[in-house]
């Protein structure tokens, strides 16, 4: 039977030296609120093993201890009795002491999270939708507010400000190589201050559950160094260039005569739709569908056939299109760097 | 009502006419010195259940509705479980096809829904139906009529669920269906109406079982048991009742404010309108922490009378064993909000919430270094039953720990959500309180059934359940913290969580696969098991004092209690008290404090009527998902069978 159990658990041990792969994993920290956050999981998880350690030598005892003689269930000694307190009380004690420990350190490790954005520059706000995220760079000159989708870039080694609202149901922003979680919801606003030590790609995703595509609701932050963000950042505020070829012209017409135009936007042309995610520089984002799928000229082919073979239940319709069309539309929006 | 002329200890006495207010002419005959033959001839007719299909439906005998409470919760688990499966076969890998999104979210809804409503409170509180008045030596629960409608109730309520899953219409919004997601803006069709009304059905009836077992720990306690002698299990049954009765409204009112808001079109939630979705959240955890504890709380008290009986000697600790349930019941009120960290409440108030969290583990620690204590006065007799109590600690503890780390708001913000959480909570409510409950139906089956179940087997499905359990769980943990949320239907393949999700699929068959020893073992028992006699384990409560299974008025003579361990403290016979009546179904109450006898009270007749109220009550929730005038229309079906419930039935007693 114990070696029934030994077998149970070697399996543990090789998936904990796979260990914490993977660039959304709250153990592979990138920031100072993450790193702060894993040494408190590595430190809990290191005292509640040693109290589970000793409570299983306290259980596995009586198994090789000797029996108390005399078989009567009543007759007890009193002398066993009191020790038995003694080490029940002790035992207690020490409980109380650690629970009152742990609760100072994640007190003060929450004040050491509070001051990591304290001066941030950048405001982002990010809004939850039914399954992307819309990320609105906040400027005090309206020229220079910034709409996109799902991709968030910040400058490396910053503390940048997010803004968390919510447009329908509650969603939840979470990047967990640089911070812990919080919820988006309607009719509130919080606050979630970032920081990414290096550049670099986080991957996150919707955390809490918002009906049918919660599961492909993926974000990046993406890190970047000061000038090139800059860089980005005003690129992506000029309008939308001209299409580049034939085929692209006569997609940019049918995106605006189809359904696409009633709920996108693209900067510098008549479409002007917010309820979906903004397209001016759709090509020059990494992947489609909040994270579904990476960006290429057969995904983006794919997503407009069939959105809801590739996201069931997600908001995009199916458009009426045509091979033709569909490449033309396909020419125009791989066109939008 | 008669005044008790009831004699304790060992002496057998005359009834007094002089002390009951009736004329003695009217007066039946008594047990006093009546012979053991005709004494139980007469109790059988009096107490039996009525034969045939109406009679079993009149049925208000504690043990067949218990019975049948445990028999339905069993049925809910394999269907729970099933679901698990489902679950687990659609992420054994990344991107698999096999269930959309659609079917996905209807089954996790279906699984916690199932599990929390369907399967683990009714179970708990069907062994508290079946054990509680055997423990305290009465011959009935109190209001068995109210008894007997809160089964009927909880089967309708599953049914209404289940009905609805094969019609395409279950919930598809989690368990604690938030807000705006259930509202009326986001979840259109009935899907989320269902989920709001089957908690109305189940909350109605666990409200009755727990109303009906305080009023029989209070008052139909065998002469003796004073507060000081009550079993511990008791106890545990005692202080879920009542977090039964404070924490089922609040889920109630959300559940009625959701479904005004879906079908009234009033505004309570909604946003925009004033409402606020975080008030749906605050309710529902209002409700919603204490609910474990209804789960655990009960559990605790079949460990601690499993493992006196193999221990060979009484808890360690009896007294602070008592306490730690009324603290944990009181403190599990005040930690709502660990449920919360996430929504950005106010920093210092949350660290207020860390600090309750942690407090809570000081009683829960007292109570595992109490049973640990006990175990130690050395070899304990390793069966079935205490085996499942070794992997409760084992498991049980490794949840309550991860449960701390919850507790830590900065901490919790990385694992709400996730695969963590699922792993934790599973940790707790299977580790705490179905593992327990597996021991216990190894332990009492004999009790319940007249036969054993086999104990090869039974060791067998230990280690079965034991390592497919952890198997399936512990790796959750990780996967968590590799970023995997909860209640997703897919995961793209680059995260790398595939060959662990493989190997999760790969123990939740193997945990599944023990539930199907488990079963066979269970009819096995109960067809070919060996004979059990009275105290198979030579423990040392009241229901083992009686014949396996117990006849239908419990006791031939009502106990009376000398020591917190009566069969270990009375060893030749145990002295009995009499002077009851054996031509009508009378019990002995006794006083709250001391459980001094105080008088004799009726109990309620086989009827009807509890059914027809069910039927009548659950039609009425049914109907109300389509239009709220169904609480108009539904109120006069309601009073019929009420009328009827409660029409006097000629009694002397009813007519003073």
């Amino acid at each position: 039977m114990k070696r029934l159990a030994f077998m149970a658990l070697a399996p543990f041990c090789v998936l904990l030296l796979q260990g914490c792969a993977g660039w959304q994993s709250a153990l592979d920290p990138k920031g100072p609120a993450a790193g702060e956050l894993a040494w408190l999981i590595w430190f809990f998880t290191a005292l509640c093993a040693v109290v589970w350690v000793l409570v299983m030598i306290a259980l596995a005892a009586p198994l090789v201890m000797r029996s108390r003689p005399g078989d009567e269930p009543l007759l007890l000694n009193a002398g066993a009795e009191r020790r038995k307190m003694r080490v029940v009380v002790s035992a207690v004690g020490l409980t109380a002491i650690i629970l009152i420990g742990l609760t100072l350190l994640s007190f003060f490790a929450n004040r050491t999270l509070a001051a990591i954005g304290s001066d941030a520059a950048l405001t982002i706000r990010v809004t939850g939708h039914q399954w992307w995220w819309e990320v609105r760079y906040e400027n005090a000159t309206p020229s220079r507010i910034l709409t996109t989708a799902n991709e968030v870039h910040i400058p490396a080694g910053e503390p940048v400000r997010l803004l968390l609202t919510s447009t329908d149901v509650i969603h939840s922003f979470w990047i967990p190589s640089l911070a812990g979680k919080l919820d988006l919801i309607p009719g509130h606003m919080n606050v979630l201050d970032i920081k990414a030590d290096k550049p670099g790609v986080y991957r996150g995703q919707c955390a809490e559950f918002c009906g049918a595509q919660h599961a492909n609701m993926g974000t990046f932050i993406i890190a970047e160094p000061r000038s090139k963000f800059d860089a980005w950042l005003n690129d992506q505020l000029q309008p939308a260039g001209a299409p580049a070829s034939g085929e692209a012209k006569a997609g940019a017409d049918l995106f605006l005569k189809r359904p696409c135009v009633m709920c996108h936007r693209i900067g510098g042309t008549p479409a002007g739709g917010t309820v979906a995610p903004d397209l001016t520089h759709i090509a020059s984002r990494k992947t489609l569908a909040a994270g579904t799928l990476t960006m290429s000229r057969g995904n983006l082919a794919a997503w407009i056939a069939d959105p809801q073979g590739i996201k069931p239940g997600s908001h995009m319709p199916v458009a009426d299109l045509n091979g033709d069309e569909l490449n033309a539309i396909v020419a125009y929006l791989e066109g939008l760097k | 009502m008669s005044s008790a002329d009831v004699t304790g200890d060992r002496h057998i006495q005359e009834p007094d006419p002089a002390k009951g207010d009736l004329a003695p002419e009217r007066e039946g005959p008594r047990d006093t010195g009546m012979d053991d033959a005709s004494l139980h001839r007469w109790l059988e007719r009096t107490w039996r259940t009525p034969s045939g299909i109406f009679g079993a439906l009149s049925s208000v005998d504690h043990k067949v509705i218990a019975r049948r409470y445990l028999i339905t919760a069993f049925v809910f688990l394999c269907l729970g479980g099933l679901n698990a499966v489902a679950m687990r076969i659609q992420l054994s890998g990344p991107q698999r096809g096999l269930i959309g999104p659609d079917l996905y979210n209807q089954l996790f809804t279906m699984h916690g829904v199932t599990m929390m409503f369907l399967f683990a409170v009714p179970i708990v509180q069907a062994t508290g139906i079946y054990l509680v008045p055997l423990m305290v030596g009465t011959r009935n629960i109190a209001f068995p009529r109210l008894n007997a409608f809160s089964y009927w109730i909880y089967v309708s309520g599953g049914a209404f669920a289940w009905v609805s899953f094969a019609l395409n219409m279950a919930p598809d919004v989690g368990w604690f269906a938030y807000v705006p997601l259930s509202g009326p803006e986001f979840a259109s069709g009935k899907r989320a109406d269902v989920w709001a009304q089957m908690i109305t059905y189940t909350e109605v009836s666990s409200l009755a079982v727990a109303v009906a077992t305080i009023v029989t720990v209070f008052k139909q306690r065998a002469p003796g048991m004073s507060l000081d002698k009550i079993p511990l299990y008791v106890w545990a049954m005692l202080v879920t009742s009542f977090v039964v009765v404070f924490a089922m409204p609040a889920v109630m009112i959300t559940s009625t404010f959701l479904i005004l808001d879906r079908l009234v079109g009033t505004h309570i939630f909604n946003p925009a309108e004033g409402g606020d979705a975080l008030l749906f959240q605050h309710l529902f955890w209002f409700f919603g922490h204490p609910e474990v504890y209804i789960i655990f709380l009960p559990a605790t008290g079949m460990v601690s009378s499993i493992i006196p009986a193999f221990a060979r000697r009484p808890t360690f600790g009896h007294l602070g064993l008592v306490l730690s349930l009324f603290a944990v019941g009181l403190l599990s009120f005040g930690l709502w909000v660990h449920h919360m960290f996430a929504t950005g409440l106010p920093k210092l108030g949350a660290s207020f919430f860390t600090a309750s969290s942690m407090m809570i583990a000081i009683p829960n620690g007292v109570q595992i270094f109490c049973w640990l204590a006990t175990l130690w006065d050395g070899r304990p007799v390793i069966r079935t039953p205490l085996l499942f109590v070794f992997g409760f600690f084992f498991i049980f503890v490794i949840g309550g720990l991860t449960g701390v780390m919850l507790a830590s708001v900065p901490l919790d913000l990385q694992v709400h959500d996730t695969y963590f959480v699922v792993a934790h909570f599973h940790y707790v409510l299977i580790g705490g309180s179905v593992f327990p409950l597996l021991g216990a139906a190894y332990f009492w089956f004999p009790k319940i059934s007249g036969r054993m179940m086999s104990e090869r087997l039974g060791r067998w499905h230990f280690w079965l359940a034991f390592i497919g359990f952890n198997a399936a769980f512990f790796p959750m943990h990780l996967v968590g913290l590799w970023g995997m949320p909860r209640r997703v239907y897919t995961y793209p393949a680059e995260l790398g969580w595939g060959n662990i999700n493989l190997f999760i699929s790969a123990g939740a068959l193997l945990f599944f696969l023990s539930f199907v020893l488990f079963t066979f073992n269970l009819v096995h028992g109960a067809l070919k098991g060996t004979s059990a006699g009275n105290n198979p384990w030579d423990a040392g409560t009241l229901e083992w004092a009686t014949s396996s299974p117990p006849p239908s008025y419990n006791f031939a003579r009502i106990p009376v209690v000398t020591h917190i361990e009566p069969l270990w403290a009375e060893r030749e016979a145990l002295p009995v008290a009499t002077g009851l009546r054996v031509d009508a179904r009378e019990l002995l109450i006794s006083t709250v404090a001391e459980a001094y006898p105080d008088i004799r009270e009726k109990s309620a007749t086989p009827s009807i009527w509890p059914l027809l109220a069910a039927l009548a009550v659950g039609g009425t929730f049914l109907y109300s998902i389509f239009t709220p005038w169904a609480i108009v229309w539904g109120a006069a079906p309601i009073a019929i069978t009420l009328i009827g419930w409660f029409w006097p039935k000629g009694d002397p007693e009813d007519q003073e």
